[in-house]
C-alpha cells in the first residue's frame, strides 16, 4: 500500500493531504506515526489537489513527517457470534483482556437505510414493568424511544431498569443488549457494568465504551459500530436487540467540533446544518424487517443542556424518534422515582401495541383519561398557589387531589418493582375511581361497566 | 455527420474532480442546469445544480462513499422527469420515482445504490379504450381514451408538449405503456405513458376560484377552519403534537378522488404504518381499498438528502397529472421543513452565502413556487380538476418565528395550529381553535348555506364567539376561581367546555368517531346550542348555575360521537334536555 508524506495542514481533528492519487470519499485512512503507532481516520472531502481526513483519535503526535495510507475501502466492522459478553472500546477494539473478535462477517458501519417497503410493522408490546411507560407511553418492539433527561437526574437507573425488566409477555426470549457509551465518566460506566454483571445481563450484551477522557472524535463512530453489531445480531442471527446509546449530547458535541474544524457554515447554536440527517442515520437504524425474525429497539439517552427541551439536540432527536420519555427535575426533587413526567412524554407507536390482542381493550381509554385528569390537576396547582384551595370548586378539588395520588401511586414505584401490565391498568382504574363516573368522559360506558371498581364489585355482588 | 456525433459524445462524458458528501464536482461536460447526469462507475443518478466556469456542480441522489476523483460522469441531457401513465396508483416510490417494491426485489431489504428502476411497469398490459375516433381534432391535454386502472378510470391524454392535430389512427386493446396507440396527422405518435420534468408546472387552461370545501370528516377542520378544494393549508406543530396523525386522517378521509402522500424526510416506522394501513383501509365511499386511489412517496430521514429535495416535486407533478384528467387531488407533504433542510444542507455544501438561520436566500421563492402549483383549474381538455396542498412544517423548538414556518404562512390560506399543550392534555386533534384560521370562509359561505343548512354559518360564528369569550374568561378564572364569575359567564364557561370536549375533540382511533360528516357535525353543534339557549333562559328565570351545570341528560352527549346511527339517541337527549330544563324552570 502506498504511503504519502504530503500533509500540508493539521487543524483540530482534521488532516489535509496533498498530491495523492484518486482517493474515495469516506474511505478508511491509516496514519502512521514516526514510532510506528497507527491512527485511524476517514476521508471527508476528496479532490485531485487535496484530501481532507478526519482522525478518530487525538491528533497528538501527527506531524508533517507522518505517513498516510489510504486503504481503498470504507470503514468496516468485524462482527461475530462471540461478541456477546464482550467489552470493546469506542473504536471497536476489545478492552476486556479477552481475545480479538473472530469475524464471521465484515460490515460497513454506515449501514444502508432499510427500504420503507421492507419494514415490518412494529406492534409487539414490550413490558418494561414501569407504569409510566407501559401504561401511558407504551413501547413496542422495533421502536426508538429516547430518554430526555438533565444533568443529575436518574436516567441511568431508569435505562438499567428498562434493560433488566423488558420482556414481551408470552415470549420466552430475552433481549440481547448492545450498550454504547459516548463520553460518559468511568464511574457511570462502572455503574452500568456492575449492574450488567450482577444481573447476568452481560452474557447477552455487547458493550462499547468511549469514556469522557477518550478522544471526542471517536464518538462519531461509536454508535455506528454499536448499531452495526445490533443489525448483525438482529437480522443475521435473529435476536431481539435493545440498544442503549448514552449520552447522545456528547455525540452531538463531537459533531459540532468537527464542523467547526472544517470551518463549515454553522446552523442553530453552532451545530452543523446536516445534524438532522446525521442523527437520522443513527436513530433510523431501529425497526423490524419483514420476513426476518429479529428486531432492534433503541433507547438513546440524552441530557438536555439547561433542561431545555427546545435545544437543537432534543429538538432534532424528537423529530426523528418515535416519542420521548421526559425525566423531570421537579418530580425528582419531590423524591419520586422514576421521575418520569408523563405530560411531555409520548410514545408514537403506542397505539400499535395496545388494546385487544396486545394488552387489554381498555388500555387506550384509561391512559387518555388519566392523562387528561393529571393535566387538569396539574394546571390547577398554579391556580391554588394564587387563590388557595378553598376558592376552588368541588370538581377542581377532586382533580387537584387526583394529580397528587397519580404521582404518588402511579408514577412512584421501586427500582426493582416490576409491574405487569394488568397491575398497571388496574392501578389506573383504582385512581380513576376517585373521580365521579360522569367525569370519565373519555371512556365508553361499556368499559366503565366492565372495569370500573365500583361496577366491577357491584356486578360481582349481584352475580 | 459522424464528426458531429463524436463531438456530442465527448461533450457528454467528463470526469469527477471533487467529492464531498452528496455534492460532487465534474469537469469536461457541457451540461445545462438541472440536467440529469450519471456519476461514477456505478452510474449513480445526479442532477446539475450549479455551473461555475469549467466546474459542473452535481447533487447526487445516492450515497457517494467510495467514489473517487477521475471516475466518469455522463450527461443524459434530460431534465429530472417522472413517468406518467397507468400503474401510478397503488405505487410506493422513493423521492426520484423508483418503486420501492421493485427495489426490494433488486437489492434486498436495505437501500443499496446504483440500481435504477423505472417508475412504471413497462411490461404490464393495460386495456385501452379509445374515446375519440379517427379524424377527430385533438389538442394538447385532450382526452383520447381511458384505462380502468383500479376503481379509478385513468384518462389518457395528449401530452401538453405535443402539438394538436387530427387523429390519423387510434386503436383499442391491450397494450403496454410504451406501445403506440394513436397517431396524429402531424406525425406525432402517442403512447399511454408521457414524461414530464418535475420542476416545471404542467400547463392549465385557467385557474379558478376555490368555492367547494374539501370535506375531511374532522370536525374542527370542516366545521371551523375549512380548506377549499384547490386550496393550500399548513399544519405546523412542535413534535408530539399529533401532526402526523392529523395528516394521515386527512389522507384517509378527505373527499378528494386521488391522494398523493409524500413522506419527506420522516420516520421509517411511521412510513411503514402508512404503507401497511393504507392497503387495509377501506375507502368509505367505494368500499375498495384506499390504496387504489393513492400514490405514496416515501423518502425517510436516512435516505439520501438530494432525493429528499426532489421528492416534493415528484409528488406534485404526479398530482397535477391526475388533476389534468379532471380529478380532485389532495397532496400531503410531511414535512416541508425536512425539504427545506435538505435545501439548506445542499446549499451549505455549495458554500452559498446563507440567508436566515443558514437557509438559502431562495427558500421563500422555492416555497411559494411549490404552493402555487396548487389550485382549482379548468384543464386543457376543458374539465375541472384541483390539487389541494396540505404541507406540514416542523418548527424547531415549536418556534413559529423560524424562516420555514414564516415563509409558508405568507403563502398558504389555511393554518391549523397544532398545540403541544393540547396534546399533553390529550385533546385531539390538538388544533388550537384560537390561533388557527381559514381565509376560505367567505368563498365557501354559499356552499355551506346550500349543502348543510342556512343556519350553519350562523352557528359556526356563535361557537367561535363562545370559544373566544371563554379564553378571555379563563384569564379571570386563573386569578379568582370560577365560582367568582357572574352566573351568565359561568354558563358560558360550561358551554365552551362542551364545545371543546364534545365537538372539537375527536378520536381518530374510534371506528365511528374517526369520520364525522357535515350533517352530524351540524346536529351535534345544534344540540350544544340548544343546551346553551335553554341554560341562559333558565338562568334568567332564576335557576342557579349549579343546577344548570348538573343537568343529567347533557352527560350523555359525548357518547353520541361513538354511535354510528346517532339520530335516535340524539333526539332522545334533546327531548330530555327540554324536559329537564322545563322542570328546573317551573321549580325556580
Amino acid at each position: 500500500m502506498k504511503e504519502y508524506r504530503t500533509i500540508s495542514q493539521i487543524a483540530g481533528p482534521l488532516v489535509f493531504v496533498e498530491k495523492t492519487e484518486p482517493v474515495g470519499y469516506n474511505e478508511l485512512v491509516n496514519i502512521v506515526l514516526f514510532d510506528g503507532t497507527i491512527k485511524r481516520g476517514q476521508v471527508l472531502d476528496t479532490s485531485d489537489e487535496l484530501v481532507v481526513v478526519q482522525v478518530f483519535e487525538t491528533t497528538a503526535g501527527i506531524g508533517k513527517d507522518s505517513g498516510i495510507r489510504f486503504t481503498g475501502e470504507t470503514i468496516k466492522m468485524p462482527v461475530g457470534r462471540d461478541m456477546l459478553g464482550r467489552i470493546l472500546s469506542g473504536g471497536g477494539k476489545p478492552i476486556d483482556g479477552g481475545p480479538e473478535i473472530v469475524p464471521e462477517k465484515r460490515l460497513d458501519i454506515t449501514g444502508a437505510a432499510i427500504n420503507p417497503y421492507a419494514r415490518g410493522s412494529p406492534n409487539d408490546f414490550i413490558q418494561t414493568g414501569i407504569s409510566t411507560i407501559d401504561g401511558t407511553n407504551t413501547l413496542v418492539r422495533g421502536q426508538k424511544l429516547p430518554i430526555f433527561s438533565g444533568a443529575g437526574l436518574p436516567h441511568n437507573q431508569i435505562a438499567l431498569q428498562i434493560a433488566r425488566q423488558s420482556k414481551v409477555p408470552g415470549s420466552k426470549e430475552a433481549f440481547a443488549v448492545v450498550f454504547a457509551a459516548m463520553g460518559i465518566t468511568k464511574e457511570e460506566a462502572n455503574y452500568f457494568m456492575q449492574d450488567f454483571e450482577r444481573t447476568g445481563a452481560l452474557e447477552r450484551a455487547v458493550v462499547f465504551l468511549n469514556l469522557a477522557d477518550d478522544p471526542a472524535v471517536e464518538r462519531i463512530i461509536t454508535p455506528r459500530l454499536a448499531l452495526t453489531t445490533a443489525e448483525y445480531l438482529a437480522f443475521d442471527l435473529g435476536m431481539h436487540v435493545l440498544v442503549i446509546l448514552t449520552d447522545m449530547t456528547n455525540y452531538c458535541e463531537a459533531l459540532r467540533q468537527i464542523g467547526a474544524a472544517r470551518e463549515e457554515v454553522p446552523g442553530r447554536r453552532g451545530y452543523p446544518g446536516y445534524m438532522y440527517t446525521d442523527l437520522a442515520g443513527i436513530y433510523e437504524r431501529a425497526g423490524i424487517v419483514k420476513g426476518k425474525k429479529g428486531s432492534i429497539t433503541q433507547f438513546p439517552i440524552l441530557t438536555m443542556p439547561g433542561d431545555d427541551i427546545t435545544h437543537p439536540i432534543p429538538d432534532l432527536t424528537g423529530y426523528i424518534t418515535e416519542g420521548q420519555i421526559v425525566v423531570s427535575r421537579e418530580l425528582h426533587r419531590k423524591g419520586i422515582y422514576p421521575p418520569i413526567n408523563v405530560l411531555p412524554s409520548l410514545s408514537r407507536l403506542m397505539n400499535l401495541g395496545i388494546g385487544k390482542g396486545h394488552t387489554r381493550e381498555d388500555h387506550k381509554k384509561v391512559s387518555d383519561q388519566m392523562y387528561a385528569g393529571y393535566a387538569e390537576g396539574n394546571d390547577l396547582r398554579g391556580l391554588v398557589a394564587i387563590v388557595g384551595k378553598d376558592a376552588l370548586s368541588e370538581r377542581d378539588r377532586m382533580f387537584l387531589e387526583f394529580a397528587d395520588i397519580f404521582e404518588n401511586r402511579f408514577v412512584r414505584q421501586g427500582y426493582a418493582e416490576d409491574r405487569t401490565i394488568e397491575d398497571t391498568l388496574n392501578l389506573g382504574w383504582d385512581l380513576l375511581s376517585t373521580l365521579p363516573v360522569e367525569q370519565l368522559v373519555r371512556i365508553d360506558r361499556d368499559l366503565i361497566n366492565k372495569y370500573h371498581p365500583k361496577f366491577r364489585q357491584a356486578g360481582k355482588a349481584e352475580g | 455527420m459522424e464528426v458531429k456525433t463524436e463531438k456530442a459524445k465527448s461533450d457528454a462524458t467528463g470526469v469527477l474532480k471533487r467529492i464531498a458528501g452528496p455534492v460532487v464536482t465534474a469537469v469536461g461536460i457541457n451540461a445545462h442546469m438541472y440536467d440529469v447526469v450519471k456519476v461514477g462507475k456505478e452510474e449513480l443518478m445526479g442532477e446539475v445544480i450549479k455551473i461555475q466556469g469549467e466546474n459542473i456542480i452535481i447533487q447526487v441522489y445516492e450515497d457517494t462513499a467510495g467514489i473517487r476523483p477521475g471516475e466518469p460522469v455522463i450527461n443524459t441531457g434530460l431534465s429530472l422527469a417522472v413517468e406518467l401513465g397507468p400503474g401510478l396508483l397503488t405505487s410506493i416510490y422513493d423521492g426520484i420515482q423508483r418503486p420501492l417494491a421493485v427495489l426490494v426485489q433488486k437489492m434486498g431489504d436495505f437501500i443499496e445504490r446504483g440500481v435504477s428502476a423505472p417508475g412504471l411497469d413497462h411490461a404490464k398490459k393495460w386495456e385501452f379504450k379509445p374515446l375519440v375516433k379517427e379524424g377527430a381534432r385533438v389538442s394538447p391535454g385532450s382526452i383520447i381514451g381511458e384505462v380502468q386502472e383500479t376503481n379509478i378510470v385513468h384518462r389518457i391524454m395528449v401530452p401538453p408538449n405535443v402539438k394538436g392535430g387530427t387523429v390519423k389512427s387510434i386503436k383499442g386493446g391491450s397494450f403496454t405503456v410504451d406501445e403506440i396507440i394513436c397517431t396524429l396527422d402531424n406525425g406525432a405518435e402517442l403512447a399511454m405513458m408521457q414524461k414530464w420534468p418535475v420542476r416545471v408546472p404542467r400547463p392549465v387552461n385557467e385557474k379558478m376560484n376555490p368555492t367547494v370545501p374539501l370535506i375531511t370528516g374532522q370536525r374542527i377542520l370542516d366545521g371551523l377552519f375549512p380548506i377549499a378544494k384547490g386550496g393550500t393549508a399548513a399544519i405546523p406543530g412542535p413534535f408530539g403534537s399529533g401532526k402526523t396523525v392529523t395528516q394521515q386522517q386527512l389522507a384517509k378521509w378527505s373527499d378528494a378522488e386521488i391522494v398523493v402522500y409524500i413522506g419527506c424526510g420522516e420516520r421509517g416506522n411511521e412510513m411503514t404504518e402508512v404503507l401497511t394501513e393504507f392497503p387495509e383501509l377501506e375507502d368509505p365511499k367505494t368500499g375498495k381499498p384506499l390504496m387504489e386511489r393513492t400514490v405514496l412517496i416515501a423518502n425517510t430521514s436516512n435516505m439520501p438528502v438530494a432525493a429528499r429535495e426532489a421528492s416534493v416535486y415528484t409528488g406534485i407533478t404526479i398530482a397535477e397529472y391526475f388533476r389534468d384528467m379532471g380529478y380532485d387531488v389532495s397532496l400531503m407533504a410531511d414535512s416541508t421543513s425536512r425539504w427545506a433542510e435538505a435545501m439548506r444542507e445542499i446549499s451549505s455544501r455549495l458554500e452559498e452565502m446563507p440567508g436566515e438561520e443558514g437557509y438559502p436566500a431562495y427558500l421563500a421563492a422555492r416555497l411559494s413556487e411549490f404552493y402555487e402549483r396548487a389550485g382549482r383549474v379548468k384543464t386543457l381538455s376543458g374539465g375541472m380538476g384541483s390539487v389541494s396542498v396540505i404541507g406540514a412544517v416542523s418548527p424547531p423548538g415549536g418556534d413559529f418565528s423560524e424562516p420555514v414556518t414564516q415563509n409558508t404562512l405568507r403563502i398558504v390560506k389555511v393554518f391549523w395550529a397544532l398545540d403541544a399543550k393540547l396534546s399533553q392534555r390529550r385533546h385531539f386533534p390538538a388544533i388550537n381553535w384560537l390561533n388557527s384560521y381559514s381565509l376560505y370562509l367567505d368563498s365557501l359561505h354559499d356552499w355551506y348555506d346550500k349543502e348543510v343548512s342556512p343556519e350553519w354559518n350562523v352557528i359556526r360564528s356563535w361557537a367561535m364567539e363562545i370559544l373566544q369569550k371563554e379564553a378571555e374568561l379563563q384569564e379571570i378564572v386563573q386569578l379568582v376561581g370560577s365560582d367568582a364569575l357572574p352566573e351568565a359567564e359561568q354558563i358560558t364557561i360550561e358551554v365552551a367546555r362542551m364545545i371543546r370536549e364534545i365537538f372539537l375533540q375527536q378520536n381518530a382511533y374510534d371506528a365511528v368517531d374517526t369520520f364525522c360528516d357535515m350533517k352530524k357535525q351540524y346536529d351535534m353543534m345544534k344540540a350544544i346550542r340548544q343546551y346553551s339557549d335553554l341554560a341562559y333562559a333558565a338562568q334568567s328565570a332564576g335557576v342557579t348555575p349549579q343546577q344548570i351545570v348538573s343537568v343529567k341528560s347533557k352527560n350523555e352527549l359525548p357518547q353520541i360521537k361513538f354511535i354510528k346511527d346517532y339520530k335516535p339517541a340524539l333526539d332522545k337527549i334533546q327531548a330530555e334536555l327540554d324536559e329537564e330544563f322545563n322542570a328546573l324552570r317551573s321549580a325556580a
